[in-house]
């Protein structure tokens, strides 16, 4: 019975997704550790650092979208919020390098030694602590954007206004963390990191682990936003994207409505940064660069807006073309791409690949239809038109 | 625009009447001080150069004062040949080499050739005091007003009351105001420096510095602080007080035109979106990339004088206005067309799209410019400053505030009295109702698209001025401006222009205290709080379209 709503609440396109994230979870680690290198099917170390951070960004992405696809807030600085989770992580990991730091100092990690710090800042206290950080991790991007959203929904600042208002609080603490005042490593960041809970994170071992962990937080991920968007708040949130002033006037309260989603996507966020620091090694200001976040903006819209699958499937595609293109004689055309795709998506494909393929599959099911009813001489069957239409 | 040359041309003239003007003064000058001067200057120069072949330190220390109180036109040449190592005496007569190695003959100061008998005059330590000192006093005669200030200033520095005499004959016959001013802040340092003179000449000399309210004199006035008693003391102190003040008071004058030139490059950067942005609502990420474009105009036009009319090269900035403008323009219609008249309506998509087109822009230049930074000089009407009421104002500064106010004085002139501006508002404000009325919406929409883009592309020929020009120049700009727009309010020019002279000002107020990083970081911060108190600006528009 449960498990019949669980299953309904899901819908086929997100079991699919699931059951592919189940796969990849186990066989990925899997090749990697247990097939040769020589064996054609064998994962690379590299590839599994790859993978992962595609997932993390995956991630990432369908935190985008349950703001953006199903309330109509398009934030241009979610990278913030994903920074600020690598961040804290970046600092649970500093503190655990101890005295194998260049400066061997027991408490202060290189950096602050360096910088002649004398004692610890407050910031840093209680770090060393892994349940402190984890909860760091999701609460320091979940008050940033309570206080942020507080303000901001209350006084009815929407649309782009509103983009651009995050876009210049990403840019702040782009600005901000470049400072070495603030004790977070300033232009170099935070990295060289030894151990995450006792284990190297270079080894093979740890960064599988990593990698399954990677998998099951991105499930955990899709299956809450999934369970928003059924739910009669998720309802309730799409009537604010279509009509905000409408769902006002019924009575609803729009801004703790949004609020809500709001600081719950910032912590999806800070979680996907936090497990993308330990797989890529390293955190630095230039993750919280308005840049990146609106990049992440278009990897959900390529893949489909409002679908949470497609946002997931754009990060991996955008990504994965990111590293083809990067990594060989393409690179200088990169720009141009993703560029042309900014282009290319918000006018020739708005309900992004998702859309594509839901359009290809109305069609074939439009033509199956008619030449069953040809075959059965019937009348003539409702045809199925494919809806252009997207949600402005 | 048009006024560039022309005020260009307006300070030429000035120039070139100055020109004229100083020969004639300096000539005057000069004749005065020879007729002051001793009769026969020939005759003790002589009597001064023979005891140079005595070739001891003290014949020597006595031919130095006598040439430097010969008052000869010749004395300042020896004496710094004799600091130089350049003076040679033997029994022919005394000889010198100029800097490029030609021989003179000291008395006559004509070209000789220098015996090989002549041996080289030999100083020691204290005698090259000596001739430094003889010389700071013998160029406080020189026919030169500016060399006459700098031997003042060296004077007033070092205090040398070697010099009291020389000065005070210089200073009726002085009529320079800026050398009369430097010889009387020189003779009071003097004055207030000697402990034996009478105690009002003194008081008189500390109000004389006092009156000069610069570092210096309030560097000297601390010094002798410290060192007097009684009535000079307590004018002494009055002094550093008044100083004190009229440096605050100039140091917030200073702060506040850093922050109008501020304000004036934000205004500048964020003016063309305040059309786009503004008045069409057309979320433009790829304005910041039209200022590159602009600016990248600018280096070709004058890479292109460079090496075809390397005289011409103080036009190319004026020539490479109308360029930019146009070019930018060109770029803004084209993108207008392509791709934004698609999306009106829907401006999270056109957010981006045209940050798409950023980025491909942004590679394009990379790729045909390369990334590193391009180098445009500054024209020489650009270069250098003045000063003005005790302010350090650069030219190129002062021409881009100028500039900035004449590009919004035509941009308000476009909207308000032409027949395209009207058809714009028009559109703007009903575009259904301004259809039925005949007016071409589609090609307003573009020429006012191309419009913010072109003044965007003008304003990059300003900032190629003070900024790197580098395919990342407009990225930088983007966000500042729309931070202008927004805080101004949306769909207002003036608003804009209030916004961008505030910001730059309220970020150059805090700068002092906070550094500049962080006093962007509050800038921003407090930008977003007012936004949520005012979320449409400081100066909404009022009525049923905002509701739209």
């Amino acid at each position: 019975m449960l498990t019949m709503r669980f299953f309904r609440m899901i819908e086929g396109r997100g079991l699919v997704f699931l059951g592919i994230i189940a796969l990849v979870a186990l066989l990925v680690p899997f090749c990697n550790l247990y097939l040769a290198p020589g064996n054609p099917f064998h994962v690379s170390n590299g590839t599994v650092v790859l993978l992962g951070k595609y997932l993390c960004y995956a991630m990432f992405a369908v935190a985008l979208d349950l703001v953006w696809g199903y309330c109509g807030i398009l934030s241009l600085g979610h990278g913030a919020f994903f920074a600020l989770g690598g961040y804290a992580m970046g600092m649970y990991l500093m503190r655990q390098i101890g005295t194998r730091g260049v400066y061997a100092h027991p408490v202060l990690p290189d950096f602050m030694v360096f910088l002649n710090y004398k004692e610890l800042p407050l910031t840093w206290w209680g770090f060393q602590h892994f349940p402190y950080a984890m909860l760091m991790v999701v609460l320091v991007p979940g008050l940033l954007a309570f206080v942020f959203g507080w303000l901001a929904f209350r006084s009815r600042v929407t649309g782009v206004y509103l983009s651009i208002m995050t876009q210049a609080l990403t840019y702040a603490l782009w600005l901000s963390f470049f400072r070495n005042d603030m004790g977070f490593g300033g232009n170099n960041g935070l990295t060289d990191f030894k151990d995450i809970l006792g284990h190297n994170v270079q080894a093979q071992g740890t960064r599988a682990g990593l990698f399954i962990i990677t998998c099951i937080a991105l499930a955990l991920t899709f299956i809450i936003a999934r369970m928003i968007v059924a739910s009669t708040y998720g309802k309730v949130l799409v009537a604010i994207r279509d009509g905000e002033s409408r769902t006002r006037f019924l009575g609803y309260r729009v801004e703790h409505h949004k609020l809500l989603v709001w600081v719950v996507s910032a912590m999806m966020a800070g979680v996907a940064g936090a497990l993308y620091v330990p797989q890529v090694g390293i955190i630095n200001p230039s993750e919280f660069h308005p840049a990146n976040s609106i990049e992440a903006v278009v990897w959900v819209a390529l893949g489909g807006r409002g679908t949470l699958v497609g946002a997931a499937l754009g990060a991996v595609v955008v990504n994965w073309l990111k590293t083809v293109f990067t990594t060989g004689w393409l690179a200088p055309y990169w720009l141009f791409a993703l560029g042309g795709l900014f282009v290319l998506v918000t006018l020739a494909m708005p309900k992004g690949l998702i859309g594509v393929w839901e359009d290809i599959r109305a069609r074939l099911a439009n033509r199956k239809a008619i030449a069953d009813a040809k075959a059965s001489g019937g009348g003539s069957p409702v045809a199925r038109s494919p809806d252009p239409q997207v949600p402005r | 625009m048009p006024f560039a040359p022309l005020l260009r041309a307006m300070m030429l003239c000035c120039l070139v009447m100055l020109g004229l003007l100083a020969p004639a003064v300096i000539r005057g000058q000069a004749q005065a001080q020879v007729s002051a001067a001793s009769p026969v200057p020939g005759e003790r120069l002589a009597a001064g150069l023979e005891r140079f072949k005595a070739d001891s330190f003290a014949d020597t220390e006595a031919a130095i004062a006598a040439i430097a109180a010969s008052g000869s036109a010749q004395g300042v040449a020896i004496l710094s040949a004799l600091g130089d190592r350049r003076l040679f005496a033997g029994a022919a007569g005394v000889f010198y080499r100029d800097a490029a190695g030609q021989g003179f003959d000291a008395v006559t100061g004509r070209p000789a050739t220098i015996p090989p008998d002549a041996g080289l005059v030999r100083l020691n330590n204290r005698l090259r005091n000596v001739v430094q000192a003889a010389l700071g006093t013998m160029t406080l005669l020189s026919p030169d007003p500016a060399q006459r200030v700098r031997a003042a200033e060296a004077v007033f520095r070092s205090r040398d009351a070697g010099a009291l005499a020389t000065i005070e004959a210089a200073l009726p016959g002085e009529n320079v105001p800026r050398v009369r001013r430097a010889f009387e802040e020189a003779r009071a340092a003097i004055l207030l420096s000697s402990a034996d003179a009478p105690e009002e000449l003194r008081i008189a000399a500390a109000r004389r510095i006092a009156e000069a309210s610069d570092n210096d004199a309030i560097s000297l006035l601390r010094q002798f602080s410290g060192q007097t008693t009684g009535g000079l003391r307590a004018v002494i102190d009055q002094g550093i007080a008044s100083i004190e003040q009229a440096q605050r008071i100039r140091a917030w004058g200073q702060t506040l035109w850093f922050g109008i030139s501020l304000g004036s490059v934000l205004l500048l950067a964020a003016i063309g979106l305040a059309i786009t942005f503004g008045v069409m609502g057309v979320i433009n990420m790829a304005h910041g990339e039209m200022v590159m474009i602009g600016a990248y105009v600018t280096f070709v036009v004058q890479e292109l004088f460079r090496s075809h009319a390397p005289h011409l090269l103080d036009w190319s900035l004026p020539l490479a206005i109308p360029l930019a403008f146009g070019t930018a323009g060109l770029v803004g219609i084209a993108i207008e067309r392509g791709v934004i008249r698609f999306l009106y309506g829907r401006p999270l998509e056109t957010l981006l799209a045209t940050f798409g087109i950023s980025l491909v822009l942004q590679q394009a230049i990379r790729t045909w410019f390369g990334p590193t930074n391009r180098e445009v000089s500054a024209p020489s009407y650009m270069a250098g400053s003045f000063e003005f009421l005790g302010l350090q104002i650069t030219y190129g500064r002062l021409w881009i505030v100028v500039f900035t106010l004449c590009v919004f004085a035509a941009l308000l002139l476009v909207l308000k009295a032409t027949p395209l501006g009207l058809q714009m508002r028009a559109v703007t404000q009903n575009r259904r109702m301004a259809s039925a009325m005949g007016i071409r919406t589609r090609f307003v929409d573009a020429m006012t698209f191309g419009l913010g883009s072109g003044i965007a592309g003008v304003a990059g020929v300003a900032l190629s001025q003070i900024d790197n020009v580098s395919p990342n120049l407009g990225q930088s700009y983007i966000i500042d401006s729309f931070m202008v727009v927004v805080f101004g309010g949306v769909g207002n020019l003036w608003g804009t222009l209030v916004a961008a002279f505030t910001l730059g000002i309220a970020n150059k107020l805090l700068e002092p205290f906070a550094g500049a990083v962080l006093g962007k970081i509050i800038i921003l911060v407090l930008l977003i709080l007012f936004i949520q108190k005012r979320p449409r600006g400081l100066f909404a528009l009022k009525g049923r379209a905002i509701e739209q």
